[in-house]
């Protein structure tokens, strides 16, 4: 197996981006990319993208974004795995470069979710559950999120404060960052003040609609040194399923998919979770943040809610966690969001983080999920 | 030239209401999320005999009292709104057979969403700029509908405003006029479909703001004036929260746009909505005051006017009822029942 690095990266803007459309998006991103890489081709593509076709009315995502980028005839794949759907493209690029299939490999996600009505997104989204046991019966993601809230409120004496800091540290990271969607300093009040969803699920518990792309290129170690680029390797990536329907899982405070991604990655990387200096992880919802951080090892069970009070995953703090602005302020593209993880992560090890710069960071996760959790993807970088 | 401008003004709003509370009850909505999010609490309602037509006669004779004028030189009436009572003939005719501009007049109905009242006032002001007709009438009204259920229902209201151009007796100028459109669908009604259909968030960035602020920038700059040599500013009002942003971001201060911001306790009355805010602040206004006026319509545009208050103004506000105290004199309260027989929700069977 080939060291594979992560050499370019491309995100703009994220938002409701009304004067672009799906090629757009992912186009510029996948050019800021190859731009910042100084590559003069690309060997493979892989588009992350969870549902083009509900939302857009598009599908056949590799050769129509392989055609906008005037790249025919390379191998392009769309890779879909609901939310995950980035991460995993990632992680099938990683794994081609690895194996010697390809030389340079453009791993991109896109979702442009802004075309359709709010209940027609809501509609798209929902198709990531189980239809016949959980879409049938009228639930949708913030009520199944909801629910997990409540089994962890029940079950660890998470508090409803707890869960509206998460959303309040990521806000306060996003403020930061010129791509975020929603650049806005918040507090616990009024994420407690806000519209209800779904008990105990405020409007600012829930990560955003959102139009965005983001794109890397990766390449082997060798390749990455002959461009001159600061060395961030690939050491570790997982890839793990649960039951895709809430009900069906022994715990309902847990996800054990991102457990079994994590244990994957960190062995392939030869990590443990202290040797993990900051993390992006998949914070759809305030407690998807919470549960991660326990699946991942960062903190024990139940012990969450009390480590984001203590200010533990804070810029400062022992594990800085999303300090990009996660989905809730940076937004959730659901199928860039898996890429923009790592995106951040690598900006982190360029230091170009400002405000939000973890100083001497050189092991950093990536952890993105599909649905309430059914597919996980965990991806350890280290930079030299 | 002599100046052309506004020689009488006059509203109509209805005297039923109905609260976003009554509203929210019928759906298991949380009205006080809707109170926060449209900042409105509560909308008119037109009574089952008050329709576009009958507001547009009311809020005419108003603005007749006001410009003391024989209406048969009225020589041109125009009605903006999307809730003509038919779909074929003429609003027009039944207002200006009413106040007694027939026949020798010119008559057309207008149609661009919320701003097709200030289309009415557009082509009014134009035609007596180029000297076609002594007087103009320009109305706009609507009693528009939101569909039961959708947060459309929680703003829909109604009311009309009426002015006259002409070049004498005015009691307010027309210094500049401006308009901005694009093609936007924003919010649409087919043929044959009772209640309007909306891109939800599409209506406010890439629609609303983009025109009102579009326009709001284009016409100061076309007048080389800034928004600190403007007195009053009225925008087109959908809830309550659009106008104020589009005044902060033009640089106006709330207090500038409180006599017209009528939303909160009217609704959104659609043609209706900047015009009869006008009225409320001509109901105020100054002599030598400047008043800014920017429209929207869906699909979409802007027109905007900046008009001057004359010495006039004081001698004529009171010879008929201030909008203010139309909204907020005598309101009659409605259950959701009595709503929906008035709005012809639900049919008396016969």
């Amino acid at each position: 197996m080939r060291d594979v690095a992560v050499v370019g990266i491309g995100m703009d803007k994220w938002g409701e981006l009304w004067e672009k459309d799906l090629r757009d998006l992912y186009v510029e991103a996948a050019l800021l990319a190859i731009d910042d890489a100084g590559v003069d081709h690309v060997d493979s593509m892989y588009v992350g993208c969870m549902t083009s076709g509900l939302f857009n009315a598009q599908e056949h995502l590799g050769s129509i974004m392989a055609d906008y980028l005037g790249m025919n005839p390379i191998p392009a794949t769309r890779i879909e795995s609901a939310c995950a759907s980035g991460g995993i493209a990632v992680r099938m690029g990683f794994m081609e470069v690895a194996g010697g299939f390809s030389d340079i490999v453009l791993a991109g996600g896109v979702e442009k979710m802004t075309d359709i009505s709010g209940d027609g997104a809501t509609f798209a989204l929902a198709t990531a559950c189980d239809q016949e046991w959980e879409a049938y019966n009228g639930v949708t993601f913030p009520g199944l999120y909801a629910m997990m809230a409540r089994a962890h409120m029940h079950k660890y004496g998470t508090t409803r404060e707890q869960l509206a800091m998460v959303a309040v540290k990521n806000h306060a990271n996003g403020y930061h960052n010129p791509n975020a969607q929603y650049r806005m300093k918040i507090t616990v009040k009024d994420v407690i003040n806000s519209v209800k969803v779904a008990e105990p699920l405020n409007i600012l518990d829930c990560s955003p609609i959102t139009d965005g792309a983001a794109a890397v290129i990766l390449t082997t170690v060798e390749n990455a040194r002959k461009l001159g680029k600061p060395i961030v390797r690939i050491i570790g990536s997982g890839q793990a399923t649960s039951t895709i329907a809430l009900h069906s899982r022994s715990d309902l405070a847990g996800m054990d998919a991102t457990r079994f991604a994590a244990e994957k990655a960190y062995k392939m990387a030869g990590k443990t979770p202290k040797d993990i200096d900051l993390a992006e992880v998949h914070d759809c919802f305030t407690i998807a943040e919470l549960i991660v951080m326990e699946e991942l090892g960062f903190v024990e069970k139940g012990k969450s809610g009390p480590a984001v009070e203590a200010g533990e995953t804070a810029i400062g703090g022992r594990i800085p966690i999303n300090t990009s602005g996660g989905l809730k302020s940076k937004g959730h593209p659901v199928g860039a969001t898996g890429v923009a993880q790592v995106v951040a992560l690598v900006e982190q090890f360029r230091c170009e983080k400002g405000e939000c710069q973890v100083e001497g960071a050189k092991v950093g996760l990536a952890q993105n999920m599909g649905g309430s959790g059914g597919s996980c993807v965990v991806t350890i970088l280290e930079a030299e | 030239m002599t100046d052309v401008g506004i020689v009488g003004y006059g509203a109509s709003i209805p005297r039923r209401r109905i609260k976003v509370e009554e509203i929210a009850k019928v759906w298991g909505a949380d009205a006080e999320s809707y109170k926060k999010g449209l900042m409105l609490t509560e909308k008119s309602v037109p009574a089952s005999d008050q329709d576009t037509i009958s507001l547009s006669v009311e809020a005419s004779k108003r603005a007749l009292k006001r410009a003391g004028i024989d209406p048969v030189r009225i020589g041109s009436v125009y009605i903006g709104s999307e809730s003509h009572p038919y779909a074929v003939k003429p609003s027009g005719t039944t207002v200006a057979e009413a106040i007694g501009a027939v026949p020798e007049c010119h008559c057309a109905d207008f149609e661009f969403a919320c701003k097709a009242g200030t289309e009415g006032m557009f082509v009014a002001y134009s035609e007596v700029k180029a000297g076609t007709v002594e007087y103009s009438l320009a109305i706009g009204a609507d009693t528009s509908q939101g569909a039961p259920g959708d947060a459309l229902e929680y703003s829909a209201a109604a009311g009309a405003a009426a002015f006259i151009f002409g070049r004498d007796r005015l009691c307010a100028i027309v210094t500049h006029t401006y308009s901005y459109m694009t093609d936007t669908p924003d919010f649409w009604r087919r043929e044959y479909q009772h209640y309007p259909q909306h891109g939800g968030r599409y209506t406010g960035e890439p629609a609303y703001f983009k025109h009102v602020l579009g326009a709001g920038r284009g016409i100061l700059k076309l007048a080389g004036l800034t928004a600190d040599k403007i007195d009053w500013f009225i925008a087109h009002q959908p809830n309550g929260k659009f106008p104020l942003r589009a005044g902060k971001e033009l640089g106006f201060p709330k207090a500038k746009l409180d006599p017209g911001w009528l939303v909160p306790t009217l609704g959104n009355t659609y043609s209706g909505a900047s015009p009869i805010g006008l009225t409320a602040t001509l109901d105020i206004a100054k002599p030598g005051q400047r008043i800014l006026m920017v429209s929207y319509g869906s699909g979409a545009g802007s027109d905007a006017f900046i008009f001057e208050v004359t010495e006039r103004i004081n001698e004529i506000r009171d010879l008929a009822e201030r909008t203010r105290y139309q909204l907020e004199h005598h309101p009659i309260y409605l259950d959701y029942g009595n709503y929906a027989k008035h709005r012809g929700k639900i049919l008396r069977s016969t």
